[in-house]
Parts: C-alpha cells; sequence; structure tokens
C-alpha cells in the first residue's frame, strides 16, 4: 500500500528539474594557453577572437582545446564563409580526437576596453545554443610587462533575464537589484597540464635561474602604459559624462511635462467649475491627445553601466601597475644604496 | 661499399645542408603531445604537419602544427591526403603566411615508412624538415630532433635516402613568458596576480645576488678559483648602475612616486565619482 520511500515513479523523476550546479572553475590547458597568446600577439593590434572547445563537468568548465576565426571583412558573402570554416575546423578536429564541444570563445582586447554591447550580444547568441558559455578576454598590451591577462567573463543570471526584456529603466534596476557590477561575473580560472607535456616541459627546461617573465616585470619603463590608461580613462570620463546629460535632459523633460500636465489640470478644473456653475457638463479631466500627456522615454542605462564598468576596468589596471612601480622604485633604491 | 670503376656513391648536394637549422616554438611540442595524449588506441605513433616559415637567413621557423589521421601497418603507410589539404586550408584562412615546411611523428628513430611520407611531403614542399618527438622517453630525457633527407644516388640511380640530423633551436620564449612553474605541473590552482608575480620575480633576483656575493666571498678568500671573464661580468654589471648622487637619486625616486601616487588618488576619486554617478541615476523618482 504505501510505496517505499525512496522508490519514486517514473513520473516524478522525469518531472524534477536537474539544478544546474553553478559554475565556479575554469579549467583551461595549457596548449589552449599558449595558442592563444600566440593568435593574439600575432594580429596585435588588431583584435581577434576564436572558438574554445571543451567539456562542461559539475561545477567546472573544462576548455581543452581553441581554434582561431579568420579576420573577417566587412562583406556579405563571408558570412557563409565564416560558419563553413567553423564547421570544416569541428569536424576535422572531432576525426583527431579533440573535444568537440563548443564551450565559448575568446577575444583579445585592448588596454581592457572590451565591455561593450557586442560582447552582450555576442553572449546571449551563444546561451541560446549552449547552457554554459564562457568568454575568455587576453590582453596583449599587459601581457607585455609580465602580468598574464587571462580573464574568464559570464553574463550574470539576473542581467540576462532583464536583457531578454531589453528594459532598462530606474525601476526595473531597483527591482532586481541590479548595478553595474552585476553585469559580467569573473570566473577564476585554473591551467592543468596532461603529464606528458608537464614530463616535457620539465626535462626541456633551461637552467637558467632567471626566466624572460622575470625580465619583463622588472622593467622600469611602465610609463607608456600608464599614459595611455589615463588617456583611455579620460576618454571613457567624457562619454559617460554625455550620458549623464541624457538623464539630466530626460529629467527635465519630465519635470516640464508634469507642470504643463498640472497648469492644464487646473484650468481644466477652474473650466469644469465654471460649467458647473452654468449647468453644463464637466469636461473631461484627462485629455489623451494633448501633446502633454504623450509619456516620454526614459534612456536606457545599459551604456552607462557598460561605461561605468570599462572605467572601473581601468582604475583596477592602473592601481596594479602603480603597485608594481612602487616595489620597482624600491627595489631600485635599495640597490644603489648598497 | 662497393663502388664501379665509374659510378660513384655520391650525396647530392644541396646548397643548405650545411647551414640549414630549424626553430622550434613550443606551441608546436604541446600540440603534438595533445595528439598523441588523445590519438586512437590501436595507432601507435602519431604523425602530422608542420607549419611555419623559412626565415630569409634559410632557417626554418616551425611555428604550429596540427595532426593528420593516418593508417600504418607493417610495410604500407597510408596518409588522409583530404583531411591535410582541408586543415591546411583553414589555417591558411586565419595566418596566410604560416606554410608547409615538414612533418613531424611520435617515437625515436626513423622507419621505412617515414620515408615513403617524407617522399609525399617533399612533393608540397622543397626539402621538408622531419622532426620525431620521443614520447616513450626511451633515452630517459625528452628528445625532440630534426632531420632533413638526402638523397644518395648511384650514378644516376636513386639508391636511398638518408636522413641527416639539423641543429634544432627550441624557442621556447613563448613559454617562458607564462612561465614555466604554470606549464610544468599538472595543475595550477590560479593564476598569479601582479604583485604575486613580482614576489616571486624579486625573490629569484635576490637569490642570484646573493650567489653572486658568495661567489666573490669565496674568490677573495682564496676558495674557488677566480675567473676572469666571470670577474669581467660583474663589474660590468655593477658599473652599468648610473652615477648619480644621492641627492638627484632620490630626488628620481620621489618624483617618480608622486606620480603613481597622483595617479593611484585619481583612479580612488574615479571610483567614488562612479559610485555616486550610480545612486543618483537609479535613485528613485520623486514627483
Amino acid at each position: 500500500m504505501a510505496a517505499a520511500p525512496i522508490a519514486r515513479s517514473f513520473l516524478q523523476v522525469a518531472a524534477t528539474e536537474e539544478v544546474a550546479t553553478p559554475l565556479r572553475v575554469v579549467q583551461i590547458e595549457g596548449l589552449v594557453m599558449l595558442k592563444i597568446i600566440k593568435h593574439c600577439k600575432e594580429f596585435s593590434p588588431a583584435l581577434v577572437t576564436g572558438q574554445l572547445l571543451g567539456l562542461d563537468v559539475g561545477s567546472v568548465l573544462e576548455v581543452t582545446n581553441c581554434f582561431p576565426f579568420p579576420i573577417r571583412e566587412e562583406d556579405e558573402e563571408v558570412e557563409a564563409d565564416g560558419a563553413n570554416y567553423q564547421l570544416e575546423m569541428m569536424r576535422c578536429l572531432r576525426e583527431v580526437n579533440v573535444d568537440n564541444n563548443t564551450v565559448g570563445w575568446y577575444q583579445s582586447t585592448l588596454m581592457g576596453s572590451f565591455q561593450t554591447v557586442e560582447l552582450i550580444e555576442t553572449f546571449m547568441n551563444y546561451q541560446e545554443n549552449i547552457r554554459r558559455c564562457v568568454c575568455i578576454i587576453y590582453d596583449p598590451s599587459r601581457s607585455s610587462q609580465g602580468v598574464l591577462a587571462f580573464k574568464a567573463l559570464k553574463l550574470s543570471d539576473s542581467f540576462m533575464e532583464l536583457y531578454k526584456t531589453n528594459n532598462f529603466t530606474g525601476e526595473k534596476l531597483r527591482e532586481k537589484n541590479l548595478s553595474w557590477v552585476d553585469i559580467f561575473e569573473e570566473i577564476p580560472i585554473k591551467v592543468s597540464n596532461s603529464a606528458l607535456i608537464s614530463a616535457f616541459m620539465t626535462g626541456l627546461e633551461d637552467d637558467t635561474p632567471v626566466t624572460q617573465c622575470d625580465y619583463d616585470r622588472l622593467q622600469l619603463s611602465t610609463n607608456p602604459f600608464l599614459e595611455r590608461s589615463a588617456e583611455f580613462l579620460i576618454e571613457c570620463m567624457d562619454d559617460l559624462s554625455m550620458e549623464q546629460q541624457k538623464f539630466q535632459f530626460y529629467h527635465r523633460n519630465l519635470s516640464r511635462q508634469q507642470s504643463q500636465q498640472q497648469t492644464w489640470l487646473q484650468k481644466r478644473r477652474a473650466e469644469n467649475m465654471a460649467r458647473k456653475a452654468a449647468g453644463d457638463e464637466p469636461l473631461p479631466e484627462e485629455d489623451p491627445s494633448n501633446p502633454i500627456f504623450k509619456p516620454i522615454p526614459e534612456p536606457s542605462r545599459l551604456d552607462s553601466f557598460l561605461i561605468t564598468n570599462q572605467i572601473s576596468n581601468f582604475c583596477n589596471q592602473i592601481n596594479g601597475v602603480a603597485g608594481q612601480n612602487f616595489s620597482r622604485l624600491y627595489l631600485m633604491k635599495a640597490l644603489h644604496e648598497n | 661499399m662497393a663502388t664501379g670503376e665509374q659510378t660513384v656513391l655520391q650525396f647530392a648536394p644541396t646548397a643548405s645542408s650545411t647551414t640549414l637549422s630549424a626553430k622550434v616554438h613550443p606551441l608546436v611540442v604541446f600540440n603534438i603531445c595533445d595528439c598523441y595524449v588523445r590519438r586512437p588506441d590501436q595507432a601507435e605513433r602519431v604523425i602530422g604537419t608542420l607549419l611555419g616559415s623559412v626565415l630569409p637567413d634559410g632557417t626554418v621557423d616551425i611555428r604550429n602544427s596540427y595532426a593528420v589521421p593516418h593508417n600504418e601497418s607493417s610495410d604500407q603507410v597510408a596518409l588522409d591526403i583530404d583531411y591535410h589539404h582541408n586543415m591546411l586550408l583553414s589555417h591558411q584562412k586565419v595566418n596566410p603566411k604560416e606554410v608547409i615546411v615538414g612533418w613531424y611523428s611520435t617515437g625515436l628513430g626513423v622507419s621505412g615508412g617515414s620515408a615513403l611520407i617524407h617522399d609525399f611531403y617533399a612533393r608540397e614542399v622543397s626539402n621538408p624538415v622531419h622532426l620525431t618527438v620521443d614520447t616513450g622517453f626511451r633515452m630517459g630525457a625528452p628528445a625532440i630532433k630534426a632531420y632533413v633527407s638526402v638523397n644518395l644516388s648511384l650514378g644516376d640511380i636513386q639508391l636511398a635516402a638518408q636522413f641527416q640530423e639539423i641543429p634544432l633551436d627550441l624557442r621556447m620564449i613563448e613559454a617562458e613568458r607564462i612561465g614555466f612553474d604554470i606549464l610544468k605541473t599538472t595543475m595550477v590552482d590560479k593564476l598569479p596576480s601582479d604583485l604575486e608575480g613580482m614576489e616571486a620575480s624579486m625573490q629569484r633576483l635576490l637569490a642570484l645576488i646573493d650567489d653572486v656575493y658568495k661567489y666573490v666571498d669565496d674568490v677573495v678568500q682564496g676558495v674557488t678559483a677566480p675567473d676572469n671573464s666571470v670577474g669581467r661580468f660583474i663589474s660590468e654589471v655593477v658599473a652599468s648602475l648610473p652615477k648619480l648622487s644621492p641627492a638627484v637619486l632620490d630626488n628620481l625616486v620621489n618624483d617618480n612616486m608622486q606620480d603613481h601616487l597622483l595617479l593611484l588618488y585619481l583612479s580612488s576619486i574615479t571610483r567614488t565619482q562612479l559610485s555616486i554617478a550610480e545612486k543618483l541615476n537609479t535613485a528613485a523618482q520623486i514627483i
């Protein structure tokens, strides 16, 4: 009569949805890092993209291989070519037993200014087909300073839902408690290597105690990088102030419209009193055909959020480089004193 | 070796055989190992194409590679040529400057089947380079060797092809950039942040300076024999510090520090501005 508590009917099991474990870590292979670095460096300063292949295992997203995309000219026929190239590459890679699963894409960036609307759109496109996708950003200009500038990003879920409704007004954002920090989520990166390649690297490593990486890190001349960062920062602040002005304009228009509505309403009311005194029908207190009642659209806040993200990124970069420079300056001072 | 009176065993002279050398980028090694790990179960070795370019001084620069499926039995080798061409076209769409420069195979030494494959590649490009990567570590250490083939002919008759080893230069600079610690171990939990990286580099520098100190002390005390070239290097290094009076140096360092402090201050102000702007933008409207 009473079913055993462990056994559930098939229907019940089929009905319970699998809860997706949240993505906690992106595991990249050393091979993928080398490939991305090579591709981005060859074409810098042009920005390039490529596809990531790998496996989605629980809370870890493994990226095991990647291939670059050719640079697209602004040509209509190239659309089909691009898709063909992708299919061809994936087919060929499958024949040599490479994981055939797209898990995202990578792109190079210049000075960390990658938060654009295109990025969000690409994310949404990928998200339709793949449940979990990630975007890896590599900055070759920062890597010339000895910092390995890899970042794994994904859009936060709440932001994605909001984007689908395409409604970025103030109330909606307050409702969801969404601010500019919530758009992108950065996921920590782990690097893994197969045992064979780690054996090779261990055997092939030169015995020098100092590597190129150290040379890059201990360089004193970082001023050009700081100057460019500051320039970009200034440009972004200009953009941000333009967005602010749009808001001010909107608010001014809104308040002006409000006051116009009030005066019109009062006039109507006065008219109505007069008409009541004269015994006529009172006129309606609303008039939708009057242009002053037309609701003004509120400007979308998406752009300002993206710009804010960029600015904070630049600030972080400047902080990082300045911190490094302090250490270098102290080092130089100590060397001289000796 | 028996030779006739008139026919002489001769090596076909290749103009660049004396100066040909090859440079390999670490990405190629990674690719080859990855393909070897993923090979189908019945295959003993992996064969693939090498892409790169020939530098103006004759060195072959090997930059990229891809595996080509093949079937190998005791005396026959079948290579999937269509696949090879398709991959080549795809790769050239991204980077048209990379052309075929040779081929690779895993496993030590050159076998009979390799000569046939080498012929095939010789039809695609003149003087292909054959790279062998010993994944079995038969010599107890990783061995990567490069060969070119030289034709042995007796008069007009082709006898054999001899694989001559050419010097190979492993350009590990890109690997060094990432840092060998990340590439050596099987799992790295976190990419080092800027300051951690600085710390590591400075510790290495400190260790080097300690070593130099110890060496100089030993030489002064007569424990180690002095080496003139090392002494010259050390004096060069010490002399390369610019001669600035302490006051000038202090000024220089302080100026730089103030510049950086200014930038830090600017970025903190910007951050504050951002948070204020955000509060204003999403504040509730009081109508």
